[in-house]
Formats: C-alpha cells, structure tokens, sequence
C-alpha cells in the first residue's frame, strides 16, 4: 500500500508542486479561497479532534441525566456540549459492557465522527483496517494491544450511511471520585473507536 | 458498484500498524495532504455535487488506480474529476493551460469567516417522511438483497443476501444510491441491521456470536 513506505522526493515533490498548481487555479477561478484553506487545517489540528469526544465520555460517566440523554438522542445531547457539524450531524452512541465491546470502521471509505474525533488517524483509512475489522476483529484488537475476554462479545459497526458512532468506553476501576476533567484524561481516541480502553489512572 | 474501494473482509492486505500510521497525514506528506483536505471541503462548499456524488467519483476507478494513488491522491483525483465534469474548470486548466473565463461560474466560495459556521453546521441528511412509515421494527428479521448496481451503492458485497435483523431504526435520510446520480430529493428509512459473524464468515468466523451491523436504507432490505 502506498503508506507502506516512504514517499521519496520526487514524489512528494511532485504531489506538492500538484496541489499547490490546484489551489493556485481555483484561487484565480474564485472556487476557493486560501485564507479559508488556512482556516480548515486550523480548526482540526487545534478545535476539533478527541479532546471533544473525550468531554462526552467523562459526562457520560459522571451524569446519569446525561448518559440517558446521551443513549436515546445522541446527537443533542453531543449538541448541547456544542460539537456539531460536518461529519457529525446524526450521532449513536454506543455503549461498552462487559459483555459487549463496540467497534467502528468504514469498510466502504473512511465515514468517522469528525465532530467528537476530528480527523482519522492514518490507519482508520488504510485498506488493512477497513478489510479487516469486520472479519477478524479481535486479530485486529490484538495489534492495539487489546485482548478481550472471549465471554465479550464484539460488535463491529460499519458506518455505511450517515449515521456516525462514538464508542463510550467503559470507565476504569479506581476512578471513583476523580473529578470530570481528570476522567477526560483517560479517554483515548483510539477507545472511542474501540481500538482501545479507556485508560488506568496510574497510566495516565 | 463492484468497484475497489469495496473491501470488507478481503484477504491479503497486512497488518494494520496503528503506530506507525497514528497521525492525520501520512508521514512526510502533511503538507500537501492537509491542503488537499482543505480544498476538498473548501470547493465541496460550492455545492455542485452531493457527498455521494463525491464518493463515486471517488471509487470508480480500476482497482490498479484505487490502490495506486494513496487516500488524498484519491481525493485530489476525485475533486478535479467533478471541477471539469461541472464546467467549472477544463482539462486544459487543470494542465497548466491558461485560465479562462468562459467556465460556469461557482455558486459560491467560502470565505475564511465562514468557515467556523459552515462546519458547525455540516450538512443534515434526514429528510421529512411526509407520513411514510418504516416497514422493519427492531427485531424484525431481514435479508439483505442481492444488489449489484454499476453505480454507486452503500451496500457492501461481503453483506449481501445475508439474514440478520433490525437493532435499529435510524431516521428518514438521503438515499445514497440516488443521490450519488445527483437527485437530492430521493430519501429513504435507514435501520441499522445486525448480522452474526458466522453468518458473514461461515466456519472461520473468529466468534460465531460476534456480530457486524452495517445502516441499511428500506430497498436494501426483505422481510424474511
């Protein structure tokens, strides 16, 4: 796969020298402006990425109101923290037990929660996650690290429409009276995918 | 369609090496990747296609191309194909040649202090049934149908002509199928339906009992 291994200079080069071409025409064509590219970047490499989706977690952890409102309306209950939007607009969450783990992928492109998670990560898009997730789960879980009980079943959701899910991992032992913020601190990205657990406090 | 980018459960694709692939952009490439994103988004703004009409411009492809270009590759390739198919920009532009004025002109170009709203908002997809009910209930019994349209389809192959059931009901939203052809009133009920792995898998399904869902609009979907 094309990620597999470094791109070299030329190349890199040449896809540089190709957007950049892009961009340059559109600019002069009025179909987009570069103050606004600038402003996109912006927004997801420092408002909108995990941190959202972590929030969610940690009230959803503290805040049985919430966590009810959470499970019959996703999408207000994550409105009303105001994450919203693109890649975000019809919200499920779906909730880890101990007899169920949940898993998201999109084996047709790379759908993911924007609003709640930002950007995906690199492997979310490769064509090994997507191909596998839904056929071997657990070998897949095995190379974040995760092994499962086998008595844990697994639920892969393959976001094919344009529902988005946030996995709402299972709050770890021994965090009885952190605070809402400290809890935050444990919700990893990858646990809200459900290519991880939420983690320890020690680990933290 | 029957196209590359359909590849839930293949074999043959190696590890997933989360670590060394956890960043937004591939490695080395963040610079022309983070633009490409941004373009795409910043143009898809302009509203000259739908979001499925994006993603088949995206998959159809022959499979050597799909897997050649590499994820943003695919967008770049994606987005210029639909610039030229609406006019707005020509083949000869987008090699270098002079820009010209005779294009169709954008409907609009976001501006940088649209852009906070523009992706707040994003782009809602349930539709008003106008009276029309759902025919599956959660719990009902379904069976995928055995669908291979050339054209776009949210229907994967490895989830055809399955049995499983309804967990959920989702909502009355955007029929991708038609709105990959450009019709933005076609909408449909969406349910999200679960099947057991040994059902997908037969006899190498990792756990029977696991189970895949995948969201379903109702012409997918019969009763069993």
């Amino acid at each position: 796969m094309p990620h597999d291994h470094p791109h070299d200079h030329s190349e890199l080069d040449d896809m540089t020298a190709r957007v950049m071409a892009l961009e340059t025409l559109l600019t002069r064509k009025g179909i987009v402006e570069s103050a606004a590219l600038d402003e996109i970047i912006e927004t997801y490499e420092t408002r909108v990425g995990p941190r959202n989706g972590a929030a969610v977690v940690a009230r959803a952890w503290t805040d049985p109101e919430f966590r009810d409102w959470l499970e019959r309306d996703a999408t207000a209950a994550i409105g009303s923290m105001g994450f919203t939007g693109r890649q975000g607009e019809h919200m499920m969450a779906v909730f880890n037990t101990p007899e169920r783990h949940n898993m998201v992928v999109c084996t047709l492109c790379s759908c993911y929660p924007w609003s709640v998670l930002g950007m995906p990560p690199v492997w979310y898009k490769s064509m090994p996650y997507r191909a596998r997730a839904v056929r071997e789960p657990r070998a897949v879980l095995a190379e974040f690290g995760v092994t499962l009980p086998e008595e844990t079943a697994v639920r892969v959701w393959d976001s094919t429409a344009e529902m988005r899910y946030l996995v709402i991992p299972m709050r770890p032992d021994g965090t009885e009276g952190m605070s809402v913020d400290a809890l935050a601190g444990l919700v990893t990205r990858d646990s809200m995918i459900g290519t991880g657990l939420a983690l320890a406090p020690e680990a933290a | 369609m029957n196209g590359p980018h359909d590849i839930g459960g293949a074999h043959g694709f190696g590890p997933v090496a989360p670590a060394a692939h956890d960043g937004h952009y591939h490695a080395g490439a963040e610079g022309w990747e983070a633009r490409a994103m941004a373009i795409t988004v910043a143009a898809g703004f302009g509203g000259h296609w739908t979001i499925d009409e994006g993603r088949f411009a995206r998959e159809d492809r022959t499979p050597l191309e799909y897997h050649q270009l590499g994820y943003f590759g695919i967008w770049l390739a994606a987005l210029t194909r639909l610039l030229a198919e609406r006019g707005l920009v020509t083949e000869d532009e987008l090699a270098g040649g002079p820009v010209r004025n005779d294009t169709v002109p954008p409907n609009r170009c976001l501006p940088a202090a649209e852009v906070g709203p523009m992706l707040a908002r994003g782009g809602p997809v349930d539709r008003d049934p106008q009276g029309r009910e759902p025919v599956y209930r959660p719990g009902d019994v379904v069976r995928t149908k055995n669908l291979q349209p050339r054209g776009h389809t949210r229907l994967p192959a490895y989830a055809r002509d399955k049995v499983g059931r309804i967990a959920h009901v989702q909502g009355f939203h955007a029929f991708a199928d038609e709105s990959a052809k450009g019709d933005r009133a076609a909408a449909e009920w969406l349910y999200t339906v679960v099947f057991d792995a040994g059902t997908l898998w037969g006899a190498v399904a990792e756990n029977p009992a696991d189970e895949v869902t995948f969201d379903a609009w109702e012409p997918y979907l019969e009763r069993v």
